[in-house]
């Protein structure tokens, strides 16, 4: 870790003014994923402005129906959320299926949706990452990548995002809202924040630089059953192989992409009347693998069936 | 020297535990200064003045040379003090060409420009505050020459294998010849990974001078040994350094050595003249220490229609680094567990320019019994006769290969208490029967077995004027239960109160013991501590019945009994504070000792357990999950239940690791490993482990040690993870023999049914 300098932001419009106007600086809330990849080299920061104790960690009503959730709630305060366990039990399911209790304390909505990449290539300063040092090689593309994506990867990157919550909220079809570097606020879905690596895995948002994320905006539940599905090696505390979110008519997978990927292919199949393996068979047309990590396409292709089936059978019981 | 005819003829208050503080289970001795974070470990341990902080730079190739150094930038960062490579680093020892476990010899830090395995410690940066040092670590610049690392797929240098040196294959009858004849057979191979130990604490140290005096605080499993070892990669008398380990984070092999922080404190501290602490971080702990290296392991088995094994071979291929001699023994357990006349054992080890292989928790049965434990279940399958049956059919009378009787031999015993208490009875032996929902729930059995050890050790006891004894020793407490167990030792010997029992140990200053490892730790150290206890006994009785003064004058000190601090003849007694107030109001000491007896390696004796699993698989996802674990334990006298089962218990769920989730993937272009973190380096977590239990049958084995006591630490593991494999096919009818079993492997035979 390198030294760098902190200040506390006093509200929204302190802290984007103060990222517009200082060189290399970050937000930190939780800190959680932050301060692992400062300890590790990955990010050296010249400068932290702490947003966590901005007031933005309210869930509240919208007009609308649904719940805005302040995007410094905490993960374990958003999943413990009355309203969102009894309206949106997916996004409950996501979030404790996450990091550990300790983490989720910590953690805060808008971080959660801005870690980073669990990909070891990434993690290990001294192998060649596009990610983390554009421009010095893919380690992961011949090397031990049984965890990376099999949707929407490039030749430059195959990491995948590591988040559980994003997969829930994308199938919520979740709102993010923001404020910009010029004190704008804004409002863009939130399956529209990540980007796909291309050739500049770095970028992995639609954010621009010094943008803070202040709240996501669920719309009201949708009909019909949620469920949230993750595969991985150890009960707790693990990564996933590959998870699924079911909302009704919306199906979103974790851990195959660089952004939580919404299967619109199978929903649209669904949609037409296709069974679950034929949607997730349109799905999978479009994936591919890399090495090691072909076993997700066989395990999506399982998975997803099961989660849907057990999503109407939950609706059925609503 | 004794024998083991004096062990077992020798009543001793262990044996007789009037006051029953063996076997009971004690809470842990330093319990509250851990659970409480006032137990300081090495890196916390505050110095007589403030610390200078030491970070350790790696290296990023597997197999070269240092080529420039530029240390410009980080010796001109704030507060850095000192930075040192191989040029600059000062003349320490030279290395043997090559180390063994009990030699003390010179582990020179930043010996050379030559790199051996990547993460090699090769820099390290001093600085006033640790962040400064880290800071200024990332400044140094090392330029490397690359000489494309025999790194490192293992199974592409298999041919390369070698007889490890001074060893051969042990072969007994024709094993071809009877392997060929066998009706049935069983001829297979199984992969285990590379492992880490991943203690949780990492290795660190904190060290001063005092003069030509270093003291150091660090955290190894043997105090001895690295008090020396240390002295002489010094250039320094064994003398000039006092070595502590009071308190140590887990051990489990990888700290039976030590490392750079050790060596690079202590030069550090005294260059600069303040005390200096280093610290391993956790990536470096997972290639800058040890590891268990992988394992091939071909088990051939022949047998009778009826179940009798005929041939039996495990030949162990595995790997150590260029200039180790460390061999995975995973073939040796099997030369004692069941009978055929027919046998064939042994190992080939390859050097890679991979990190340095060593001793991890039960090295040799961990590995070997996830391939011979599988096997037999394969084979009772073809038999058709039950696994645990074929075991009990193929149960020898005396030691298969040395045909020395067993000291105690109670794997029957384990294995048909077990499979009653599991409920074994209600397994179907064709896999895929059993359905909970999405899960194909299976259950499976596996043997155990661990070789027990006793080594020279040494004790002394103190008793004061308030009756309080205490216990010396240089021994360790890698979370083991040390502390707790000598206490109950000294409590039951000296007829004292629990809480009348100190107990210092992890000193070099005090009576040498081996330390803790491949389970000789108990029984070594308590040993020692039982004679010096007696000794003690036979003092004090001397002095009452010397002493006019005493109510005891004048009696037969044989005769003197201890009993809740009150010492007595008959109805003539006194408060054992009373008695060492009027003679030795400084206190009283005696030594105790204890050596291997003469004629120990007369007996075959081993630990011995049987493992019981129920896994639910997923069907879907091919996931695996614990659903109820039993093991059942033969292990000599067990001095404290708690602590005993604790290890047990926590070996098997170490099993459950090697079965399902443990590993360190070796990534062959760089020779590094992959997963360097406990994020990716996955050991079970709460939710892993179902209903799990360790029970301990009542035993004592008196040839073992003067207590008839044997070890736990390392029982536990072995055979857990072939119990979970097993169990694994019965739910679902595959089988695979590279672990760990993760979902992958699973989905595609699942997917294929």
């Amino acid at each position: 870790m390198r030294a760098f300098t902190y200040e506390r932001a006093a509200d929204a419009q302190a802290a984007v003014k103060a990222a517009a106007e200082t060189p290399n600086a970050k937000f930190i809330a939780g800190g959680t994923n932050l301060l692992d990849l400062m300890k590790l080299e990955i990010e050296h920061p010249a400068h932290l402005i702490d947003v966590a104790r901005l007031p933005l960690a309210a869930i509240e009503e919208t007009p609308e129906g649904g719940l805005r959730i302040g995007a410094m709630a905490t993960n374990s305060h958003v999943a413990a959320d009355a309203r969102v366990r009894a309206r949106y039990p997916v996004l409950t399911q996501a979030i404790v299926a996450g990091g550990s209790g300790q983490l989720r304390n910590k953690a805060t909505t808008g971080g959660n949706l801005l870690q980073r990449t669990r990909c070891a290539y990434f993690y290990d300063t001294t192998k060649p990452c596009n990610k983390r040092a554009p421009g010095s090689g893919c380690g992961a593309l011949e090397g031990l990548n049984r965890n990376s994506a099999i949707f929407g990867a490039s030749h430059a990157c195959i990491a995948t995002h590591p988040s559980d919550m994003a997969v829930a909220l994308v199938a919520l079809d979740a709102t993010v809202e923001t404020l910009s570097p010029s004190g704008a606020a804004r409002s863009f879905p939130l399956m529209e924040l990540h980007r796909l690596p291309g050739e500049t895995p770095d970028i992995e948002t639609h954010l621009v630089p010094g943008e803070l994320i202040t709240a996501v905006v669920l719309p009201p539940a949708p009909e019909g059953g949620q469920m949230y599905r993750k595969v991985r090696d150890r009960a707790s505390y693990a990564a996933g192989l590959a998870s699924v979110a079911v909302a009704g008519g919306r199906i979103a997978l974790g851990a195959v992409a660089h952004k939580p990927w919404r299967a619109a292919d199978a929903e649209a199949a669904l949609a037409s009347g296709a069974s679950a393996d034929e949607a997730i068979g349109r799905e999978l047309e479009g994936a591919g693998e890399n090495g090691r990590n072909g076993f997700k396409i066989n395990l999506v292709r399982r998975l997803v069936p099961a989660a849907l089936a057990e999503a109407r059978e939950q609706g059925r019981g609503a | 020297m004794s024998s083991v005819i004096d062990w077992e003829s020798t009543s001793n208050p262990v044996k007789e535990n009037r006051a029953g503080n063996i076997g009971k289970a004690v809470d842990r001795y330093e319990g509250p200064l851990k659970v409480t974070g006032t137990a300081p470990y090495a890196y916390e341990v505050e110095p007589p003045s403030p610390p200078a902080y030491g970070v350790m730079v790696s290296a990023p190739i597997a197999r070269g040379r240092i080529t420039a150094v530029d240390t410009a930038a980080a010796e001109a960062a704030p507060g850095v003090m000192l930075v040192w490579t191989y040029m600059n680093a000062p003349a320490q020892g030279p290395r043997p060409e090559r180390y063994d476990f009990f030699t003390p010899s010179p582990r020179p830090a930043l010996e050379s420009d030559r790199v051996y395995y990547f993460g090699q410690q090769v820099a390290v940066v001093v600085a006033d505050t640790l962040e400064n040092a880290q800071a200024a670590a990332t400044l140094v610049k090392l330029s490397y020459q690359d000489d494309a690392a025999k790194a490192v797929t293992f199974h592409d240098h298999f041919d390369e294998g070698v007889q490890p040196p001074g060893e051969s294959d042990v072969e007994i009858g024709d094993f071809e010849k009877a392997f060929a004849a066998a009706p049935v057979t069983v001829d297979d191979v199984w992969r285990t990974p590379l492992q880490n130990h991943c203690q949780m604490e990492p290795c660190a140290t904190t060290a001063w001078w005092d003069g030509d005096q270093l003291t150091v605080h660090t955290s190894v499993q043997m105090v001895r040994f690295a008090q020396n070892s240390l002295a002489e990669t010094l250039m320094l008398p064994h003398k000039s350094v006092r070595l502590l380990t009071r308190y140590v984070g887990g051990g489990f092999g990888g700290k039976g050595s030590f490392y750079e922080d050790l060596v690079l404190a202590s030069l550090a501290a005294r260059e600069l003249g303040r005390p200096v602490k280093v610290a391993f971080t956790r990536q470096q702990m997972m290639h800058g220490t040890v590891h268990r290296p992988a394992t091939d392991v071909r088990v051939r088995l022949g047998a009778t229609p009826d179940g009798r094994l005929t041939a039996m071979s495990l030949m162990t291929t595995t790997h150590c680094d260029r200039r180790g001699n460390f061999t995975e023994h995973a073939s040796n357990f099997a030369r004692s567990l069941y009978a055929a006349p027919n046998r064939l054992t042994g190992h080939r080890l390859v050097r890679l320019d991979l990190p340095v292989a060593s001793a991890m928790r039960a090295p040799g049965e961990a590995s070997g019994t996830l391939s011979l434990e599988v096997a037999m279940d394969e084979l009772a399958e073809k038999l058709g006769i039950d696994p645990v049956e074929l075991r009990i059919l193929n149960e020898p009378e005396s030691d298969p290969e040395t045909g020395k009787p067993f000291s105690i031999r109670q794997l029957v015993r384990c294995m048909r208490e077990g499979a009653q208490l599991f409920g074994w009875d209600r397994r179907l032996p064709t896999p895929g029967q059993v359905r909970d929902g999405r899960w194909l729930v299976g259950m499976g059995m596996a043997a155990a077995i661990r070789g027990n050890f006793l080594l020279p050790a040494k004790a002394s006891f103190t008793v004061d004027a308030d009756g309080v004894i205490t216990v010396k020793q240089g021994m360790t407490d890698i979370g083991t239960g040390t502390y707790t167990v000598l206490a109950q030792i000294a409590a039951e010997t000296l007829g004292v109160p629990l809480g009348d029992v100190r107990v210092e140990i992890g000193d070099s200053e005090l009576p040498p013991a081996p330390g803790s490892g491949g389970q000789f730790g108990a029984a070594t150290a308590g040993s020692a501590a039982l004679d010096a206890g007696m000794n003690l006994r036979k003092a004090i009785a001397e002095i009452a019945v010397n002493d006019p003064a005493s109510p005891l004058s004048g009696g037969d000190a044989a005769q003197v009994t201890f009993q809740d601090g009150v010492i007595a003849i008959a109805n003539r007694s006194e408060r054992l504070s009373e008695l060492i107030r009027r003679n030795r109001p400084d206190g009283l000491t005696a030594d105790g000792e204890v050596r291997p007896a003469a004629d120990a390696s007369k007996w075959s004796s081993h630990t011995y357990g049987a493992h019981y699993v129920e896994v639910g698989v997923d069907t879907i996802t091919g996931e695996v999950r614990t659903r109820r674990m039993l093991g059942v334990f033969a292990a000599g006298r067990i001095l404290n239940w708690k602590t005993a089962r604790s290890q047990l218990t926590g070996g098997m769920i170490w099993g459950v690791a090697s079965a399902l989730t443990e590993g360190n993937a070796v990534d062959p272009r760089y020779g590094s490993l992959i997963n360097q973190d406990l994020a990716s380096y996955l050991v079970p977590v709460q939710a892993d482990i179902g209903e799990l239990d360790a029970i301990m049958l009542d035993e004592v084995d008196d040839k073992a040690n003067p207590m008839g006591i044997k070890g736990v630490g390392e029982l536990g593991i072995s055979g857990a993870g072939a119990a979970v494999a097993n169990a694994i096919y019965n739910a679902c009818g595959v089988r695979v023999r590279d672990y760990p079993i993760t979902p992958d492997k699973l989905l595609a035979a699942l997917t294929a049914i």
